[in-house]
């Protein structure tokens, strides 16, 4: 019994991350614009909210600062796809790397360790609060997706951007402030991951969860909630990992990397169409230009 | 020639903001360039790990430009290397009885098919299911890992160590070893990636497999109206991508490591995508890339021993940024040409 | 013929735009008069859409005036001609699928804060009258209310019934809540034209509204554009039928070449007058075919051959059947857009569904309906593509590459899967040389040439198969005189070698010149058939506009 409870608030933190980031991902994905670059966004809002923390004594600055350090990469990072047209799936690949390389960089630049920051006290740290924030950051969206006319922007923005167009909305601006967006939540989960989940920055310490974070966004379809329960569904599988492991089950060792790999392998398969069908966003990765433009 | 002299404009943007960012972190820019030369360059040694980590870039390399010349994203490199390396040293495990050269010819065969079933999953799942390659491909590096951790730890563990790798090979396996590059693990599979490459441009420029594979890339509705199947190009173009990625087995296994180790590679897959990108998606061009990265690699490498704030992370720095500035050339190319008109606009 | 003095409702003064090389408009002037239904009518590229995206601010013009009830304008965006009254249903329709009814008509209309200010450039003081407006009296006509309700929720309660109301006014009902893509076309006009309605618009253009819909559905729309004029709506229809235009509309322009060529009050006027106005003289051909020497067996047989619309609607083709003889050119007139391009896809890759529902396509004898793009094109059929650009080369390869497109199995150039780089590089050579590419340097992108060039390019390739029957689709669109004499020569000389040919063009005086024989086709139908000698410009030309 236990077990099961430490098992499901294990869920429940872990999959905090991963719900920031996914609707991060959300975000800038329904305004048209693929979001590889989530796990970059990631670890430099992991970075930037530990290097808060350590400074101001205050978790909540700490993750301001955070969420600033996403925003910055996702700067360059529209700045990149929307008026210099880079693909999105490079430049978003070549964010990730340089935040992979940044990181560690900042850190010894910073406190002179290599790819680590000092460790947070407890007191100092998150103990819960992300977690509420994170579903209240779900409930925001969907009910700027669903309510508001900025939802209605932006979905337009990615599923028809002509049609924004017309109708006198600038479809890239829509999209900046997307991107812009996207860069605040997914620097907030990866303040989650250094503030929350532990206690100081890592190298490398997003470890694939920006992926799994686009992973679940594909698996709830590019909606928020079903997004958001998805985020659950995969911690729920991280949870059970983690407890699982060196676990004996009539004198052998579970094979965790079976659970780990699940989240992967039924996103393929909605992708595939074998299991639902997800349909992405129709203009997702497509670059606007306004019919002046075009000719 | 003007495609060239932007690649070493790109290349010369990204070193030059990696290098400012040494400066910002207290760096003489100057002694970092050269401490970056003398750790790639600087000795017998040295050249050997670079070269060392030219080789499996080579393969990625090719892998990702094969499936963009088919118009096709192929960011599962990395998964695709790992089983790759897995087979290689899963046949080495399970035929330990098998001699040379049947040895290291069957772990190579081992080691291009399991590349090439896991490319070639992606590429049937765009091709006929419509889903995208690039989505479909990063989701498969992860299984990749998994399954390939799960194969390391309890199915071909090493029972003599406390890390997560596969039983060693036996001696029969292991291609020789350059002998001029001291203790420099660089091997045959740098000679085999250079013919190999060779192969991979023959195949693109004088077959007429190649051809159309190209054409698919270049435009579908001219290739299909001139009657060639663009769907079966699509499946070869990323089997063949899963197959070249496949190689760096042969590189890491039979070359250096002996077994597979889990996590073994740094990211050869992902790097493989800038080293596509700067090489212009052509054989030559990817050597020279895959040198310039294996150089920045192992010269970064040097950094971290002999400065004081740099790491050897900042070689990923240099990276991203030169794809980043490669990436941005819609800005040199929109100085250059206007867009053609489309007539159904008017 | 304008009577002056009246208001009017829109007027364009010398609307010029020039499209890289292409002069789309070239001094555009266009008076509408309120409360009427203007038709536009021209053929494809004669510049309605462009004057008509003008007006809308989708584009700007290069030089020229928008006047609106006798206001000069400058729009920055289509969200200044919104402002000002007006709206445009685009031909491909600004929806976007998964969305449902109710979203597509407010966006844009949601207003910018909680019911104070008004959407931007769109208001003085008072209340809501539009800037530089002068609207009709009587037609209390402010700006919609803002939607934005407190914590900036969206108002679709009240936007619904506002569109209810407004639905009942025109009987123009529609499922609001459904997503939009499971509504079928006609109903998705119709909210686009609830859109318009919802967001004020006294005039409303329509461009090639017709083009999508069954019979039954556009005779629905015209009564309700009737119905929209009678409550006061000025209408501006774009469409190239005559028959529509004759029958819904109050006063016609006809648009040639980029320019007004003729206005008149439909009353006053005939479908043989617009007609003559609408083709007119265009290219000038030197080239005139004798009539064909001796026919053969059948090149191509085309029986009931159906292509389903890409929406399921409509047919795109429907139950055509026909023949071409070897040695005969059979020239398939038509203004583009009446199912000539899925006609072509059909017979390049029958075996995909979407290309071909139903009907038998045999080439030389052979039934083709199983085979492959490939085996089909070894038969010994050449293609020049209608989208010479998109379908016909590789824009960034060299001209020897291009020339190997479709031909690198063929035995010449093929020895055991490897190309034969020698005999490419010379029969290539020998082929721009006899073909007179310019310049001839086989190293050159094929993206570089001039049209004219890329098209003997095209021409060259495509004749090195020997054709047994030849699809030229639009063979000189956009090819400078001296290449169109030379590729007309060329099909000549293909039809005496005693190839079948089918030519698909828009240019009438094209398929006169050369056909043995004319078909037209007209909203996925044969409409006509005419032996040589027997056809005239003006009568194809009304057969083309389903006169």
């Amino acid at each position: 019994m236990a077990m099961i409870s430490q098992l499901l608030a294990s869920t429940l933190r872990l999959s905090t991350p991963l719900i920031f980031a996914a609707m991060g991902g959300m975000l800038s994905e329904r305004s048209g614009v693929i979001n590889i670059a989530l796990e970059g966004l990631m670890l430099m809002g992991a970075l930037g909210a530990a290097v808060g923390t350590v400074a101001t004594h205050s978790p909540w600055l700490g993750l301001l600062i955070g969420m600033g350090a996403g925003l910055a990469m996702a700067f360059i990072y529209a700045l990149l796809v929307i008026p210099f047209r880079a693909n999105q799936i490079v430049a978003g690949m070549a964010i990730n790397m340089l935040a992979l390389g940044l990181t560690p960089f900042l850190c010894k630049m910073l406190y002179g360790v290599t790819g680590s920051t000092p460790q947070i006290s407890y007191p100092e740290q998150f103990h819960s609060a992300p977690l509420y924030l994170a579903w209240i950051v779900v409930g925001l969206c969907w009910y700027l997706m669903k309510f508001t006319p900025a939802g209605l922007w932006l979905g337009f923005a990615g599923e028809h951007p002509e049609a924004l167009e017309a109708a006198g909305i600038p479809a890239n601006r829509i999209r900046w402030l997307a991107v812009l967006a996207s860069g605040v939540l997914a620097g907030a989960g990866g303040a989650t991951l250094s503030t929350f989940l532990s206690s100081s920055f890592a190298r490398n310490m997003a470890a694939g969860r920006g992926f799994m974070a686009l992973a679940a966004l594909i698996f709830g379809k590019w909606r928020p909630i079903p997004a958001a329960l998805a985020c659950v569904l995969f911690g729920f599988a991280d949870a059970a990992q983690i407890q699982l492991q060196g676990v004996k089950f009539r004198g052998a060792e579970v094979p965790v990397q079976f659970i780990q790999i699940l989240p992967y392998l039924v996103t393929i398969l909605v992708l595939a169409g074998f299991v639902g069908r997800a349909r992405a966003p129709k203009a997702l990765g497509k670059h606007f230009s306004t019919a002046n433009e075009r000719e | 020639m003007r495609r060239l002299a932007q690649s070493f404009l790109a290349v010369a943007f990204g070193l030059a903001l990696g290098l400012s960012a040494t400066w910002i972190a207290g760096e003489n820019p100057w002694e970092v360039l050269k401490i970056l030369a003398r750790g790639a360059f600087g000795s017998r040694e040295n050249i050997g790990m670079t070269l060392f980590y030219t080789t499996p870039l080579i393969f990625t390399g090719l892998s990702v430009a094969v499936a963009f010349q088919a118009g096709l994203f192929n960011v599962g490199a990395e998964g695709q290397l790992n089983l790759g390396a897995l087979a290689a040293a899963a046949i080495g495990a399970l035929l330990p009885g098998l001699g040379w050269p049947m040895a290291p010819l069957l772990a190579s065969l081992a080691a291009l098919a399991a590349g090439t079933v896991w490319g070639a999953i992606p590429g049937w799942l765009r091709a006929r299911r419509g889903s995208h390659e690039v989505i479909v491909t990063i989701m498969l590096n992860f299984v990749a890992v998994g399954l390939s951790t799960y194969v390391a730890l309890y199915v071909l563990k090493n029972p003599e160590s406390q890390n997560p790798e596969t039983r060693p090979i036996g001696l029969a396996y292991m291609i020789p070893r350059l002998g001029v590059f001291g203790d420099a693990p660089v091997s045959a599979a740098l000679p085999l990636a250079l013919l190999v490459a060779a192969i991979v441009w023959v195949f693109l420029r004088r077959t007429a497999l190649g051809y159309e594979l190209r054409a698919v890339g270049q435009s579908e509705p001219a290739a299909r109206a001139a009657g060639i199947d663009a769907t079966k190009m699509r499946i070869l173009a990323m089997a063949i991508a899963g197959g070249l990625a496949g190689l760096v087995g042969v590189a890491e296994v039979l070359g250096n490591a002996g077994k597979f180790k889990v996590e073994f590679s740094p990211q050869y897959g992902f790097i493989g995508i800038a080293v596509a990108l700067l090489g212009r998606n052509e054989p030559i061009g990817i050597v020279a890339a895959a040198l310039l990265f294996g150089a920045l690699h192992q010269g970064t490498r040097e950094l971290d021993f002999s400065t004081e704030h740099i790491t050897s992370e900042v070689s990923l720095v240099f990276q991203g940024l030169i794809i980043l500035a490669v990436s941005a050339e819609p800005v040199t190319n929109w100085f250059r040409s206007k867009p053609r008109i489309n007539t159904d606009e008017l | 013929m304008i009577s002056s003095g009246s208001e009017v409702a829109v007027e364009l003064r010398g609307i010029t735009k020039q499209f890289g090389s292409v002069l789309a408009n070239a001094g555009v002037d266009l008076r509408v008069e309120p409360g009427t239904i203007q038709g536009l009518i021209g053929e494809n590229g004669a510049g309605k859409s462009t004057a008509m995206k003008i007006l809308y601010g989708l584009y700007r013009p290069d030089s020229g005036h928008i006047l609106i009830r006798g206001q000069p304008q400058v729009w920055s965006s289509p969200r200044d001609a919104i402002a000002q009254g007006i709206g445009m249903v685009h031909q491909h329709f600004m929806l976007a699928g998964p969305y449902s009814a109710l979203d597509n008509i407010i966006l844009g209309a949601e207003g910018e804060g909680r019911g104070g200010r008004e959407r931007r450039g769109s208001r003085v003081e008072g209340r809501g009258q539009p800037s530089g407006a002068m609207r009709r009296e009587g037609a209390p006509d402010p700006r919609p209310p803002t939607l934005v309700r407190a914590w900036g929720i969206l108002g679709r309660k009240h936007a619904r019934e506002r569109l209810e109301a407004l639905a009942a006014q025109y009987r123009l009902s529609v499922d609001w809540e459904a997503p939009i893509e499971q509504l079928p076309v006609g109903i998705q006009q119709r909210v686009e034209i609830l859109k318009l309605l919802y967001h004020r618009a006294d005039v409303l253009i329509l461009d090639e509204p017709t083009a999508v819909l069954t019979p039954q559905e556009t005779n629905d729309l015209f009564a309700n554009l009737k119905k929209l004029r009678d409550e006061g709506k000025t209408i501006i229809f774009v469409t190239h039928k005559l028959k529509e235009v004759m029958a819904f509309t109050d006063r016609v322009t006809v648009f040639r070449g980029g320019s007004v060529v003729g206005e008149a009050l439909t009353s006053q006027t005939s479908p043989q007058e617009l007609a003559d106005l609408m083709v007119g003289r265009k290219v000038v051909l030197n080239v005139q075919a004798p009539p064909t020497q001796a026919t053969g067996k059948a090149a191509l047989e085309v029986e009931a051959l159906v292509v389903s619309g890409t929406r399921g609607a409509t047919h795109r083709v429907s139950n055509v059947t026909f023949s071409v003889r070897s040695g005969e050119i059979v020239g398939i007139a038509g203004v583009e857009g009446n199912g000539q391009s899925e006609l072509l896809q059909a017979l390049l890759h029958p075996r995909e569904p979407q290309c071909r529902k139903a009907g038998r396509i045999s080439i030389t004898g052979m039934d083709v309906t199983q085979m492959t793009a490939r085996e089909i094109r070894n038969l010994g059929v050449s293609l020049i593509p209608e989208d010479r650009l998109h379908e016909g080369l590789l824009p960034e390869w060299p001209l020897r590459d291009n020339f190997l497109l479709g031909l690198q199995h063929s035995a010449a150039f093929n020895r055991a899967g490897f190309i034969c780089s020698s005999n490419l590089q010379a029969a290539a050579a020998k082929a721009v040389n006899e073909y007179d590419v310019r310049p001839a340097n086989l190293a050159l992108s094929a993206g570089n040439l001039s049209g004219g060039n890329q098209q003997k390019l095209i021409v060259a390739r495509e004749f090195e198969r020997r054709p047994k029957l030849l699809i030229a689709a639009q063979p000189t669109r956009g090819v400078d005189v001296g290449a169109t004499e030379f590729i007309h020569r060329r099909i000549i000389k293909a039809r005496d070698e005693g190839a079948g040919v089918l030519l698909v063009s828009s240019e009438l005086e094209e398929i006169m010149a050369l056909s043995d024989r004319i078909l037209v086709m007209y909203e996925g139908r044969i409409a006509g058939e005419f032996a040589k000698g027997n056809f005239s410009e003006s009568l194809l030309g009304l057969r083309m506009g389903g006169g």
